[in-house]
């Protein structure tokens, strides 16, 4: 009896304190049968990648709404790629659309802003979780 | 990555080889057999501490302390964080990690969120191999958080040498402390946010109840902690050390290893029975004694005992 789960790591990089979106959206995902891993404020690049190591999740979900996405989802994707961690990653929060481009380039496969409907964050994560092994 | 070489892998101190056979153990449990078959002799080696009682009682944060403490002296730490899952939704929210931020890049520190997954008595179906899992892959010491407790999760009693049963000052009088089920597991109590009001009086309740107790053996010492400001936590980590040598000076280790022993092949068999049985539900004959029960042709009883018959020929059984 095979019960595997969609294990996500939510996770606030950097220093804004923001973090109504994120709950909520940890809730729907939750709702939506996940295991949702939430690791709070504040994180730093390495703790996350660690977390998500440790935890051996099949996407991560990063909010962001302090600008430093350009410096600090890089620097994400970077350690990512240098621990081989094969989850998928997306990003919420204050993201300029000009932005978004660049983002998707270095491997952060969805963006979603603010009223972005939890359906299409669930619907996402579901897809691109499948690609993991 | 077959489970052969993810194995040779932990036994090498390799930190994904670790969460991958975890994710194993837990999506599947034909796999979690491959993978103890394995695993199991490298095991035996670690100092493991449950960690139980009510929701919102400092559980995860005094095991964050804990742990920096352990480290201090020398040991490398493996934590366990389970939390429920929804029986709606069968999804979870593992926070533990919330109150762990400081010890997630420590590399001597392995810390893994687990969900219930509709496990009764505190942990999850697959929390004993998943402390193997970090028994073999080096960790000294094994520190296990159970899911907020009511009153009745102690398996922790039978996963971990020693259990600590926390609790914070207001939450009842001695009728409480009287009661049994969690009460009764504690080898060492923990009254921590002792900074607030009411803590003596919680201390003073919870040793007069020790003191309706049985007098032989260890007596479970009653520890003062506040693990925000991180007061108590040195001597709580002592008593965990002495609990753990007076086990293995009353020669009680192994005695220990057979309970495990004895819960472990129970919740298996019965795992592998409700397996069964779910497999049996697929078929007709199954349909056809539901059908009958409704026409009051059979009784449930006598239906059920025609299920296990079926189960017992084997029917629906693979691995």
């Amino acid at each position: 009896m095979e019960e595997k789960k969609i294990r996500i790591l939510m996770a606030k990089p950097g220093l804004d304190g923001h973090d109504r979106g994120i709950k909520v959206v940890s809730r729907a995902l939750r709702d939506a049968g996940m295991e949702v891993i939430y690791t709070g404020l504040h994180q730093t690049p390495e703790q996350i990648v660690e977390a998500a190591i440790q935890e051996d999740v099949d996407a991560i979900g990063l909010s962001i709404l302090s600008g430093a996405h350009t410096t600090l989802f890089p620097k994400i994707m970077e350690l990512l790629k240098k621990n081989k961690v094969e989850a998928a990653v997306f990003g919420g929060g204050i993201i300029p659309e000009e932005d978004v481009p660049a983002m998707k380039k270095i491997g952060v496969s969805g963006v979603f802003g603010p009223g972005t409907n939890t359906e299409d964050i669930i619907k996402f994560v579901k897809e691109n979780a499948k690609k993991k092994k | 990555m077959r489970e052969e070489d993810l194995t040779a892998k932990l036994l090498k101190g390799d930190r994904r080889a670790a969460a991958k056979l975890i994710t194993t153990i837990e999506n599947n449990p034909r796999d979690a057999k491959k993978v103890m078959r394995e695993v199991y002799r490298h095991t035996g080696r670690a100092q493991i501490v449950g960690i139980t009682g009510p929701p919102g009682s400092g559980k995860s944060t005094l095991i964050d302390r804990l742990t920096s403490e352990f480290r201090k002296r020398g040991k490398t730490v493996g934590v366990i964080a389970v939390d429920v899952s929804s029986p709606f939704s069968g999804g979870a929210f593992l926070g533990d990690r919330i109150r762990m931020k400081n010890l997630s890049t420590d590399s001597g520190v392995f810390i893994r969120s687990m969900a219930t997954r509709g496990c009764m008595g505190g942990l999850a179906r697959a929390t004993c191999d998943a402390i193997k899992i970090l028994d073999a892959f080096g960790k000294d010491v094994i520190l296990v958080e159970t899911v907020g407790t009511g009153q009745d999760e102690v398996d922790i009693i039978n996963a971990a040498h020693t259990s600590i049963v926390v609790t914070v000052p207001g939450l009842g009088d001695e009728i409480q402390a009287i009661k049994a089920g969690t009460m009764e597991i504690a080898d060492i109590f923990v009254v921590n946010k002792a900074d607030r009001e009411g803590a003596d009086m919680a201390v003073s309740e919870l040793r007069a109840m020790l003191d309706l107790a049985d007098k032989r053996g260890w007596k479970p010492p009653v520890v003062m902690t506040a693990a925000i400001e991180g007061t108590g936590i040195a001597g709580l980590v002592d008593r965990i050390n002495e609990h753990y040598k007076y086990l293995k000076d009353n020669d009680l280790l192994k005695p220990w290893l057979k309970r495990r022993a004895e819960m472990e092949i129970v919740n298996i068999a019965k795992d592998i029975v409700a397996r069964d049985v779910a497999e049996m539900k697929k078929s007709d004959a199954y349909k056809k004694l539901l059908e009958e029960i409704v026409e009051k042709k059979i009784d449930p009883h006598s239906a059920a005992d025609k299920i296990m018959k079926m189960v017992k020929k084997g029917a629906g059984r693979k691995g």
